[in-house]
């Protein structure tokens, strides 16, 4: 009743073509954004903000980054901690060395500097495919990890080997509140996903899309690998940067090498799985579940009153967790987008049986 | 000069013999059914977990028997939970899968055993030998627990090896690697199959984890061995038993190699905070195999049709 697009008539290819097609949908996103600058900012408190807003938002950042790459081009990667600490560590420096720089510049050019790197490591998937590929990326993923920690130049000769963000500030605005991190992260990850939404309908994305369905046929109607591969490689690892320079100044503030090791990477791949694969909204809804299901794990415990131990509770935490992906995969392997799509086939012709 | 450097990479082969072991329960289980299992990590340390926490209350012999028999019920359960109800699925979907069941696994054991460092004690000889003393000053310093572990792993791989190509049940195998439906369609049970492989390579998990837990004491970075056998897997190939033997030795001399010859180099060149080279350079020179050989040294050839 409430979902039912009869009566839309679209009278141009544009109408026709647009990101949300069916009005319920623009109002429904526009609600939700409007909520997200305007009403969250009421009503979430402190812990709300730090803990669980600002995470799943630049989680999402790398999430729909990842799935550039994976989702829609079909190259599976492993190393997305190490191009996220690409952009944290390429944030600092920057920031550091050039203190003059407005702060998006800065973390503009620390997504270049990962997507420098990015495409150099992106080079040997014109060669090996598939798993081999995957395994080949944790080479990334391992050698930019040891090069933080190694090469005393990124941290600034640090004795420890952590490095700390500054204070910044938005042309004389201080970002320093939770409340103001967050709405800074918010405007930049509607930005962002807003251009991945129209890269994937656009001709580079129809050509990320051919090489993932089979990357031969592709080739042969006329679809160069080396391009198609290489840009996905090149903007996947962009919006990775973002998302580990906003996660270094934003959520961190102080980091070391650690906290973009191999768990990271399959923190964010955990998100486009349960997510939902070749899916900017299952980027969001997989960064949702990721972040939120450890934190309610975590509270679960004290909640029902059972007293366990730290330990105890974080092994069941894993226990349950990975329970939980097998489970979500079994019941749905196309992921959260996915349950969502149907939902909204159905809600067509709620409560209506056809 | 040249006594340590080749006592470094006798050195060096032995531990690769042990990436060997663990990256041949991933290749059992790949050419079998397809899916690139990550838990075998996660395997390895369970069953070193409850290898150690039941010799603790009764003798080894027992204690290796039951761990036998609770390394096939945990292929049983994995069969029979995870992978029966994602057949057909793609080889992600099954990959994350498995990421899901080294999460479960990793959680698990410990719950159940405990997370502290616990010993295994196989009896075996723990005083180094020395070799080759009448050539080098001093000789050779070899540890061995390494060299039995090295025998034994030649053990396992001629035994699965005989089991591979002469048994029916090994020609089964084969053929369900080759092509699931037509196995399946001559009649060959694919779920006994599968749980018949997912068997052998917890076992071959537990041999892994009785050498590693031996030599470095049971305790969860045991999983993390399962990293360092990503590489020999991509070196020899993901479906060849002789390519991860021998990309595990390639693997484990060159990287302790690295270590000592390149790491100083590199320390000096670029004023480096210490060396420890050895994490990433498994990976890089397996991707420089991989670069003329995009399939590993003894991997399938990869023919492509559309």
């Amino acid at each position: 009743m409430l979902y039912r697009e009869a009566g839309q008539f679209k009278t141009t290819y544009n109408a026709d073509q647009a990101i949300f097609p069916i009005s319920q949908d623009r109002w429904f996103v526009t609600i939700v954004v409007l909520f997200a600058f305007l009403g969250m900012p009421l009503v979430a408190g402190q812990y709300l903000f730090t803990e669980v807003l600002i995470p799943v938002l630049i989680l999402a950042i790398a999430a729909i980054g990842l799935n550039i790459l994976t989702g829609y081009c079909g190259q599976l990667s492993l190393g997305t901690g190490g191009f996220m600490a690409v952009g944290a560590y390429a944030a600092y420096n920057l920031a550091l060395r050039l203190p003059e720089l407005n702060i998006i510049v800065v973390f503009l050019l620390a997504g270049v500097m990962a997507m420098l790197v990015g495409l150099l490591f992106g080079l040997p998937s014109l060669r090996i495919k598939g798993f081999y590929l995957a395994v080949a990326t944790l080479a990334s993923q391992f050698f930019l990890e040891w090069a933080f920690a190694r090469v005393k130049w990124f941290t600034n000769y640090a004795p420890s080997g952590s490095v700390a963000a500054g204070k910044i500030d938005l042309f004389g605005f201080p970002i320093e509140t939770p409340m103001q991190k967050y709405l800074f992260v918010l405007s930049l990850v509607v930005v962002f996903a807003m251009v991945a939404k129209n890269l994937v309908r656009s001709r580079i994305g129809r050509m990320w899309m051919a090489t993932r369905d089979m990357d031969i046929a592709a080739e042969i109607i006329g679809i160069r690998p080396l391009t198609a591969k290489l840009s996905a490689f090149a903007i996947s690892s962009f919006y990775i940067g973002v998302a580990g320079a906003l996660w270094g100044f934003l959520r961190l503030g102080a980091w070391e090498p650690l906290a973009f090791d191999i768990n990271r990477s399959f923190q964010v791949l955990f998100m486009i799985i349960i997510g939902g694969l070749g899916s900017i909204l299952g980027s969001f809804l997989g960064a949702a579940f990721i972040v939120l299901t450890p934190i309610f794990l975590n509270q679960l415990p004290s909640i029902l009153g059972i007293p366990l131990s730290t330990a105890a509770i974080s092994h069941i935490e894993f226990m349950v967790f990975g329970a939980l992906i097998v489970f979500f995969l079994i019941i749905e392997p196309h992921g959260l987008a996915r349950l969502w799509a149907i939902g909204k086939e159905k809600l067509r012709l709620w409560p209506f049986p056809y | 000069m040249l006594g340590p450097i080749l006592e470094t990479f006798i050195g060096g082969l032995l531990t690769g013999v042990l990436y060997s072991l663990v990256a041949l329960g991933f290749v059992l289980i790949f050419k079998a059914s397809g899916v690139f299992n990550f838990a075998q990590g996660a395997m390895v340390l369970f069953a070193a977990l409850s290898l150690a926490r039941l010799s603790e209350v009764m003798p080894l012999y027992i204690a290796l028997p039951l761990t036998v028999v609770i390394m096939v019920a945990l292929a049983y359960a994995i069969e029979f939970l995870v992978l029966r109800p994602l057949i057909n699925q793609e080889g992600i979907i099954l990959f994350m899968a498995t990421l899901g069941v080294a999460n479960f696994l990793d959680g698990f054991g410990q719950t159940v055993w405990g997370s502290d460092i616990y010993k295994i004690d196989l009896g075996m000889p723990k005083n180094p030998i020395f070799i080759f003393e009448s050539v080098f000053p001093g000789g050779l310093l070899i540890d061995p627990s390494e060299l039995i572990a090295a025998v034994i792993c030649a053990v396992l791989v001629v035994v699965l090896a005989i089991f591979f190509q002469v048994t029916r049940v090994g020609r089964a195998l084969r053929a369900v690697a080759d092509d699931h439906q037509a196995a399946q369609s001559v009649g060959i049970p694919l779920n006994q199959i599968w749980l018949l492989v997912w068997a052998v390579a917890g076992i071959v998990a537990l041999v892994a984890g009785m050498m590693w837990g031996a030599k470095l004491g049971v305790q969860f970075s045991i999983a993390l061995v399962a990293l360092k056998a990503l590489p020999v897997l991509i070196l020899g190939g993901f479906t060849s038993i002789p390519g991860a033997i021998i990309g595990g030795l390639i693997i484990g001399a060159g990287e302790k190699l690295a270590e000592v010859i390149l790491g100083p180099v590199l320390v000096r060149a670029f004023d480096l905070a210490g060396g420890g080279i050895e994490n990433w350079f498994a990976y890089v020179l397996a991707l420089m195999f991989l670069l003329v050989r995009p399939q590993g040294l003894f991997g399938e050839k990869i023919i492509e049709r559309v």
